[in-house]
């Protein structure tokens, strides 16, 4: 059998399921002593569960960190199992670990990853934004803030909350789009928005792709999706509020922005 | 099969708990045990009474001692100026094999972990900021593993103890003593390659 990615995949047979494939780790926990149940974001299976043996042995340590690109085999009797991987590390993101902010925003992306994608749907979508995003990272290119930004409203989009920023939704101009209803999501240009502007979501040109974004720009943003994310996942959030790890990100992008001023791209 | 009496049955159950046991290797360990009673089961049942009723929390760094203040807190010679940050009593424990630092410690009981919902008020970090202000550190230095969770929390710390104007310091990365090159993953590679030092 293939799926529609390309990979070889088994079908249910006397062998049991395995496919081969290329993922993120995202999480880990500890398994009994030795193994490790982790969560993999798959490029043909979105993000899929499985057990490593040995997965908590010191010799996989380096291997099994959040956002290590792994090529993964996945094994189990029947579909519904939750199955064992064998991973082969392609990808290491130490260098990560050595910048502050760079780390907290991995920590964003693995947290926002698992909480966002439902288990075993493909998201194609996200996968190479993903990597761009960490090359970024790891890069220490000065514009992965917005990078970062981009890559939440592509999530939203992914996930089905997508904002419409192509056109005011009052008077339908496409210019001097200033501001998004908290409401639908769409774009208001200052002209629509009269004397509403104080009740909507101020609009930086950033996020409409024009030109760069100074870092309170990407903090404007970071609102806006954060509003919508929490808003749209409110029925997997149960009352809760966004990952921890977002946060964390969220305030030292703010503290920065307080103490630097510096165009990000 | 003759049945094992149920104390023994009730010790074995409980060694299986223990790392590196499971109850195939419990039921031995119980074994010999009671092979050497004399020899080996009654002083271990001594020491782990004594130790049960002895071993608390230094109140001041957290590490495991025989009082209220550990041997190393209470230990003049040990006040250097430098305080080491290590996730739990093991690492401690494993510093002060190597015995290469002679300051005092301050065990943290964890990293922070935001999928575990572990935030800096589950750790002893409150309490590192207060010790650091008021006993005049002059160095932090933070011997946390590398790991992400490890160096999120290092990097907190460090943001952390910023307003004090404490040095802080972390341990270097890179290629383990009887490393080999071949064997190394790129990460730590690079690590090594990125903390280069001129010979």
């Amino acid at each position: 059998m293939r799926n529609p990615l390309g990979k070889t995949t088994a079908g249910r047979d006397s062998a049991g399921m395995e496919w081969r494939d290329e993922g993120l780790l995202i999480a880990l926990r500890p398994h009994g002593e030795a193994s490790a149940i982790v969560e993999i974001f798959t490029l043909g299976h979105g993000r899929h569960a499985g057990v490593v043996r040995g997965g908590g042995s010191r010799k996989m340590a380096a291997t099994l960190q959040p956002g290590t690109q792994l090529a993964v085999v996945w094994r189990a009797r029947l579909d519904d199992h939750l199955g064992a991987f064998t991973v082969e590390p392609l990808q290491s993101r130490a260098g990560l670990m050595e910048d502050r902010l760079a780390l907290l925003g991995l920590g964003a992306v693995c947290a926002m990853l698992r909480l966002a994608l439902p288990e075993r749907a493909p998201a194609p979508g996200l996968w190479q934004p993903t990597l761009g995003l960490l090359a970024a990272m790891e890069a220490g290119a000065a514009d992965w803030p917005l990078a970062y930004l981009r890559w939440e409203l592509l999530l939203l989009e992914e996930t089905g909350f997508g904002l419409d920023l192509s056109r005011c939704a009052v008077t339908g101009a496409r210019d001097d789009l200033a501001y998004v209803s908290p409401r639908s999501g769409r774009a208001v240009s200052r002209a629509g928005a009269g004397d509403w502007a104080p009740r909507l979501l101020p609009l930086p040109v950033a996020m409409l792709g024009q030109g760069p974004a100074d870092r309170a720009e990407v903090m404007q943003g970071l609102a806006i999706t954060g509003h919508f994310l929490d808003r749209g996942w409110q029925p997997v959030l149960n009352g809760r509020s966004l990952p921890e790890a977002r946060t964390r990100l969220v305030a030292a992008l703010a503290r920065q922005a307080g103490t630097a001023e510096g165009a990000l791209g | 099969m003759t049945e094992t009496p149920r104390d023994i049955e009730h010790l074995i159950d409980l060694m299986a708990r223990l790392p590196g046991l499971g109850p195939r290797s419990a039921r031995r360990a119980v074994l010999l045990l009671l092979k050497k009673r004399g020899s080996v089961m009654e002083p271990l049942a001594r020491a782990m009474a004594q130790v049960a009723q002895s071993a608390r929390e230094c109140t001041i760094c957290g590490n495991i001692g025989a009082g209220e203040i550990c041997a190393i807190c209470a230990d003049p010679a040990r006040e250097t100026g430098e305080i080491c940050v290590v996730e739990d009593v093991a690492d401690l424990w494993a510093m002060e094999r190597g015995g290469a630092f002679k300051g005092r410690y301050h065990v943290l009981g964890g990293t922070l972990s935001p999928l575990d919902a572990v935030g800096p008020d589950e750790l002893r970090i409150p309490e590192l900021l207060t010790r650091v202000q008021q006993e005049g550190q002059r160095e932090v230095i933070l011997a946390l593993n590398a790991t992400v969770d490890g160096q999120t929390t290092a990097h907190y710390i460090a943001e952390a103890l910023e307003p004090s104007g404490v040095e802080v310091s972390s341990l270097a990365r890179g290629v383990p003593v009887g490393g080999e090159l071949d064997y190394l993953d790129d990460g730590t590679i690079g690590a090594a390659l990125r903390a280069r030092r001129k010979l």
